[in-house]
């Protein structure tokens, strides 16, 4: 500490910027004890004794540049430059009276905004309003696109959910004969199937939305969440596609035609909502950060095996604590399979109550749309950010 | 064009001052994160190591690509962007855009500007012609207004000059075409800024040509044009205000003649 001693001159501290906790602790020293302010006098509690060594001599400390006021930095170097336009209005230095105003200030008098502010909520909501065509048009685009380089196309569409659910129908109807207290084993797992995938689909493509499309995204300006949007657009389209395919297992299996059928509209279009949200609340998750496209199908598959869509429902009750039980049944992609079970089929099992699955259908879908979409609108300045 | 504000604002000065700012550029920094991904330490070993040791996560490394750039650029201006490689044009474009966040600094515009450039990438599997209906919506028009312009539009950009492209999904395209579509589908809406990144430079004679003269109808339109290019006679032929860029720092901002006369003596001397 020789040299530390040494140094505590007066004239040392300046321009020694590295020795600014030394100075804030001498500082705290001589103010602790001439006893002036208490929250100064607490700190100099806490400096360790060592510095407080140089006591009595006079420290002078260098003026500091107050936080959020530059000094004198000069915006534009006359030398760097050859030849003025004429009328270029250029402040010089901004500290110096008489000059022309600066930069903000003549902005400030044209009416000039800074380039991707982010909107309030409410200009948000009317600047998506205003560009709908564009995301009706992306969405089928993309739908177009998905199964561009298929020979069979569009076709697709319908191909993918009865493959889907043909596979499963091998499995769990020929070669394992399983019905696990279910009369309709086949039809119960379907429904589960399809449901899932839809918000699993707007899941998986709702994370790429923004950071698969960096460079349209870097190309024009356009209220970001266009794309989740439009990516939720498209994998309804594909679930309508897919529900009249379900329709038609549920006939086969043997399950009534009734009004009940009608309850599935509500069901979807809560389901809708919530994925929605969710979709939103992945962009811009997904734009942040890359890795979560390789975690997300893990985390999908751990959300399905969750989700009573391979098994009873009953499962839940009978082999959990009592106390887990509640939460398994309030997951969303649970209440909202079960309320589409309870539209499409008679007599099966349910893992709470009617009124309470549409209650809590109906609070999911809120709850998800309005913290999905505040938390995607938070983020609009950033996305695009190398 | 100057009229477009009925008073005209004097300033302390005494003087008048009678052209109307469309960009205001204050002391712009843009640092980008590269995440550089490749190499030896990108290997699953080193990223282990990283996370065990609580090391930077990833191979982020940080490009500071503009370093305090100012400027005001006015309603009819046609500025240039010169610069060698890498000395932040593309960049500057890109934050003048909004496309970018700031590091620090503002950019100040009073209508969202257009960036056109040939980075730009459109849905590659849709045919051109759908690519044309989209980023016309994308660019805030109207289906109403952008359907009987689809025609004209694919005319302009020349695809079809061999053969019927325009139905053809954009992954079909050449670069070149690709280009000349995404340039054709930004300059059909009048922009109040444009800016244009080495968008000349591709295509052949002809379409350089075409293009010359939509910059200089969007011009007329009073609007302001950035022109980003390596190639100077383009920007001789449009521009008459020139900014020179190198590493980041404005080097030089005046009239084209003289700007591109010091640049060329710059890139000769430390060429040899």
């Amino acid at each position: 500490m020789a040299r530390g001693a040494d140094d505590t001159t007066a004239r040392n501290w300046f321009g020694d910027d590295g020795d600014a906790e030394r100075q804030a602790h001498q500082r705290a020293g001589d103010d602790g004890s001439a006893g002036t302010a208490a929250g100064e006098a607490v700190q100099a509690s806490v400096a360790p004794p060592h510095r407080s060594m140089a006591l009595d001599e006079t420290v002078i400390l260098p003026r500091q540049p107050e936080l959020g006021q530059r000094s004198h930095t000069p915006l534009y170097r006359p030398e760097d430059r050859v030849a003025l336009l004429e009328t270029a209005v250029i402040p010089r230095y901004r500290d110096e009276p008489d000059q022309p105003p600066t930069l903000s200030e003549l902005a400030a008098r044209y009416g000039l905004k800074p380039a991707g502010a982010r909107p309030g909520v409410g200009e948000y909501l009317r600047e998506l309003w205003r560009y709908r065509e564009f995301i009706a048009t992306y969405a089928n685009g993309r739908i177009v696109a998905q199964f561009g380089q298929a020979r069979l196309g569009r076709l697709w569409q319908v191909l993918t959910p009865l493959v889907n659910a043909g596979v499963y129908f091998l499995i769990f109807g020929l070669i394992l004969g399983t019905s696990r207290n279910i009369d309709n084993f086949i039809c119960y797992l379907c429904v589960g199937l399809f449901i899932f995938n839809y918000t699993q689909l707007t899941a998986s493509t709702s994370v790429m939305s923004i950071s698969g499309q960096i460079g349209l995204v870097r190309a024009l300006q356009f209220p970001r969440a266009s794309l989740p949007i439009a990516m939720s657009l498209m994998q309804l389209q594909n679930l309508l596609l897919s529900v009249v395919v379900l329709a038609g297992i549920v006939l086969v299996t043997g399950e009534p035609l009734s009004f009940e059928w009608l309850w599935l509209v509500p069901a979807l279009a809560l389901q809708s909502l919530f994925n929605l949200g969710l979709g939103l609340f992945l962009a811009r998750l997904g734009a942040k950060i890359i890795d979560l496209r390789q975690l997300l199908p893990y985390i999908l598959r751990t959300w399905m095996y969750a989700s009573g869509v391979l098994y009873s429902v009953e499962m839940f009750t009978l082999h959990l604590p009592s106390w887990a039980a509640p939460i398994m049944h309030a997951n969303p992609a649970l209440v909202y399979i079960e309320l589409a079970r309870h539209a499409l089929m008679e007599g099966i099992p349910m893992s709470s109550p009617f009124e309470k699955l549409w209650l809590m259908g109906g609070a999911w879908a809120a709850v998800a749309l309005v913290l999905g979409f505040l938390y995607f609108w938070r983020g609009e300045p950033e996305y695009g950010r190398g | 064009m100057a009229e477009t504000t009925s008073a005209r604002p004097t300033y302390s000065s005494g003087q008048t001052y009678t052209r109307v700012p469309t960009v205001i550029v204050e002391d712009l920094h843009v640092v980008y994160k590269v995440n550089a991904g490749v190499g030896a330490a990108a290997s699953p070993v080193a990223a282990l190591k990283r996370i065990l040791t609580g090391g930077p996560v990833g191979t982020v490394r940080e490009v500071h690509a503009v370093r305090g750039v100012s400027f005001v650029a006015y309603e009819g201006d046609a500025i240039g962007l010169i610069g060698s490689n890498g000395s932040g044009k593309s960049t500057l474009l890109r934050a003048i855009a909004g496309l970018i966040p700031p590091t620090s600094g503002t950019v100040y515009t009073k209508r969202q500007p257009s960036l056109l450039g040939v980075n730009a990438v459109l849905l590659n599997d849709l045919s051109g012609e759908r690519n044309v209906v989209l980023g016309c919506l994308a660019m805030g028009m109207r289906k109403s207004e952008v359907t009987p312009r689809v025609a004209e539009i694919i005319e302009f950009s020349g695809i079809n000059e061999r053969g019927d492209f325009a139905s053809l999904p954009m992954r079909t395209y050449s670069s070149g075409m690709a280009a000349r579509l995404r340039f054709a589908i930004a300059a059909a809406k009048s922009h109040d800024v444009l800016l244009i990144d080495e968008a000349l430079a591709t295509g052949d004679a002809k379409f350089a040509k075409r293009s010359e003269q939509r910059v200089q109808e969007l011009r007329e339109g009073a609007g302001t044009v950035f022109l980003v290019s390596h190639d100077t006679s383009s920007i001789e032929a449009a521009c008459e205000r020139t900014i020179w860029l190198e590493s980041g720092v404005i080097r030089m901002d005046g009239p084209t003649a003289e700007v591109l006369a010091a640049y060329q003596e710059f890139t000769e001397s430390s060429g040899s």
